[in-house]
């Protein structure tokens, strides 16, 4: 049944997002700009039969999710930087456990790239992680994260910012079928106790009715899967870049400002395009290797000290020449609303680096 | 005649055996899926097992059962556990317990866990999972070591025990009190059964039961938070002989947490 469009808040997108998408567990502890989402949670999931927990921190908020994800339910939590920062431990350990999570990241800012797509947790592991550029496409990859997280039987970010959670656009929500998918028959629903089939799910590689772990089977198993994942789940958006001579690389909110202000370029006859990586992991490499072909330069927009810059450098491996325009900007809260968010300003230092002058390094201000 | 290429024997023991018998026969007790482990002979924590088991068994519960389980020796015996199982992190058990319930309302959740990991790494979580009077059963096994790691000092180990970090004792002035974790959940609303047992003996061994199985009907009645704490031996961790594990546990241990009911139908017991 397709639903009205109407403006809502990012925050209440999202949640009504993951509920359209099966979502009937969430758990959260409050921080900005993340708070509006555990909110629209707790008002929205009892009255679909699920439950929202307003945990007692972002450990315990995880490790809720964790719970009533290794039932086979669709369960989420969330939080910000120093949030998800607590919550790092059981990031790496799910993803090992193989529990289909998703994990919404409403970040002050750009500045935790690193955090989000190499994770701060112990171990060998990487997660999935999904950048949407604005409410709309908020909504799809919220369910398209569910969708993932169940196909993989792995955890899902959602890498959103200030502006996707408190900005209101017009969107409809309606349920997107993403496909088919497997039985959860790994699922612990409790019901194989005293048949000799009954499940441990955990992070440990351990067996059950064996002594000891096969570390080598269980470590293969995940990395086949990792590869399989950077096969299959890489995602983009490349804008006007056939003919550019300057490639602007941005993510998330920010590739919306490049957007505008590639416009202004073209309208002066400069040949800009913009590469805007979608998945940050898997990242989008051979694609944005195609796209940088015959460039003279690649030009990284992001809202920190260079992060997101090492995976274009990684991805070009020297052929086009790679330069920073971004830098730290920030309000005095550290939310992020900062004066890069200009497309004039974005424009100017595009300009640069298409003529080859030095841009400025550092803070934006 | 009991006939000794039968694996499903039971040898009868009203009359003298007929020849040299190591052990009354192969089969499993319920709830089983190996006759073996890896914990070291005296350890307290397989007796408690066998009861948290025969007590879902008891119950018949064990289709209807989910068990998350923390990080500690008690983790080995995951292995031959025949009930769904979440393994959580060190300290993390009630909160995957309490998602799990939320989810599964049907069924019997209870958390396995040790008091490194649920009064050291995790209080906080026990604490409120209790006080949110979440429906789900918190088990602790407490040696007042971390037995896992090699007898080290934890938030129960009793005033002048040994342990590998209080070599000479433990020191109120130095490493401070140990906490009566039963004692201080049982003054928590939210809780509805509270009780510790001891499995230093086999009268305590039936009593841990006893108090398993009201905690698993407290919780399948709807009542809120249940506990049952189970004072487990661990020789190795205490340096002491396999044979002093008991008596140790009873008057060392013992003497300082108490074993008895604390709470029952949400009512505490006064002592
Ligand atoms: C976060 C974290 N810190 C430390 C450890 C190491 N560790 C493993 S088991 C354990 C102690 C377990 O003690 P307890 O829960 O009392 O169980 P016991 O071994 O005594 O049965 C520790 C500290 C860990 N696994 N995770
Ligand atoms: S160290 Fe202690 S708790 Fe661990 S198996 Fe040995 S006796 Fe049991
Ligand atoms: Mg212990």
């Amino acid at each position: 049944m397709p639903h009205e469009r109407r403006l809502m808040e990012g925050s209440e997108a999202i949640a009504e997002a993951a509920i359209a998408a099966g979502c009937r567990f969430f758990s959260g502890y409050p921080m900005t700009p993340f708070t509006e989402v555990l909110e629209c949670f707790a008002k929205r999931l009892p009255e679909e039969g699920g439950a929202c927990i307003n945990a007692e921190s972002e450990i315990e908020a995880i490790g809720q999710a964790w719970g009533a994800a290794a039932t086979g339910a669709r369960a989420a939590t969330g939080s910000t930087g120093q949030g998800l920062s607590l919550m790092q431990e059981s990031m790496s350990e799910i993803t090992r456990a193989e529990i289909p999570i998703v994990i919404f990241n409403m970040a002050r800012g750009q500045g935790d790239y690193f955090q989000a797509t190499r994770g701060g947790g112990h171990g060998d592991y990487r997660h999935i992680v999904l950048s949407p550029q604005s409410v709309g496409e908020a909504v799809d990859l919220t369910q398209l994260a569910f969708h993932l997280a169940d196909k993989w039987r792995h955890p899902v970010v959602i890498y959103g910012d200030y502006l996707i959670a408190h900005t209101a656009e017009a969107v409809g929500i309606e349920a997107i079928d993403y496909g088919p998918l497997p039985e959860k028959e790994w699922a612990v629903d409790g019901s194989l106790g005293g048949t000799g089939r009954s499940r441990n799910v955990n992070p440990i590689g351990m067996e059950k009715g064996s002594k000891g772990i096969d570390p080598n089977g269980f470590w293969q198993k995940l990395a086949d899967k990792e590869d399989a994942i950077l096969d299959a789940e890489q995602r983009y958006e490349a804008v006007d870049t056939e003919d550019a001579d300057l490639l602007i690389v941005a993510f998330g909110t920010l590739a919306r400002f490049a957007r505008a202000a590639m416009r202004d370029l073209r309208a002066e006859g400069l040949k800009v395009g913009l590469f805007r990586p979608i998945s940050l992991w898997p990242f989008p490499k051979e694609a944005l290797a195609k796209a940088a072909e015959g460039c003279k330069r690649v030009a990284v927009l992001e809202q920190n000290a260079g992060q997101m810059i090492e995976d274009v450098q990684l991805s070009l491996l020297g052929a086009v020449p790679v330069v920073p325009i971004g830098g730290i900007s920030t309000d005095p809260a550290g939310f992020g609303i900062g004066a890069l968010l200009d497309s004039d300003l974005i424009a100017g230092r595009a300009r640069d680096a298409h003529a080859g002058r030095p841009v400025p390094r550092g803070v934006v201000s | 005649m009991t006939d000794p290429n039968d694996p499903l024997r039971v040898i009868p023991t009203d009359a003298p055996p007929i020849g040299a018998c190591r052990k009354t026969g192969d089969s499993l007790p319920p709830l089983t899926l190996m006759g073996e482990h890896d914990l070291c002979p005296g350890c307290g924590e397989p007796l408690a097992l066998r009861q948290i088991l025969d007590a879902i068994d008891a119950m018949d519960m064990a289709q209807r059962a989910i068990g998350t389980i923390g990080i500690g020796c008690y983790t080995a015996l995951t292995s031959l556990m025949d009930i769904d199982l979440i393994q959580a992190l060190h300290g993390r058990a009630p909160s995957v317990a309490t998602g799990a319930k939320r989810m599964r309302p049907e069924t019997l959740v209870f958390t396995l866990q040790g008091d490194g990991d649920m009064v050291n790494e995790g209080l906080q979580e026990v604490i409120h999972t209790a006080a949110r009077g979440e429906n789900v059963t918190c088990i602790l096994l407490n040696n007042g070591v971390f037995g896992e790691t090699g007898g080290h000092m934890t938030a129960t180990t009793v005033l002048g025990q040994r342990t590998k970090n209080s070599i000479e004792g433990r020191d109120a002035g130095e490493h401070g009190f140990p906490i009566l974790i039963g004692d201080l959940l049982a003054r928590l609303e939210g809780t509805a059964y509270c009780a510790r047992a001891s499995v230093h003996d086999a009268k305590g061994v039936a009593r841990t039961r006893r108090f398993l199985d009201r905690a698993f009907e407290s919780q399948m009645k709807g009542q809120g938070f249940s506990f049952v704490e189970i004072l487990t031996m661990c020789p190795t961790g205490w340096f002491l002989p396999t044979a002093e594990g008991p008596d140790y546990l009873d008057q060392e241990l013992g003497a300082i947490h108490e074993v008895g009911e604390l709470k029952k139908d949400g009512v505490l017991i006064e002592s």
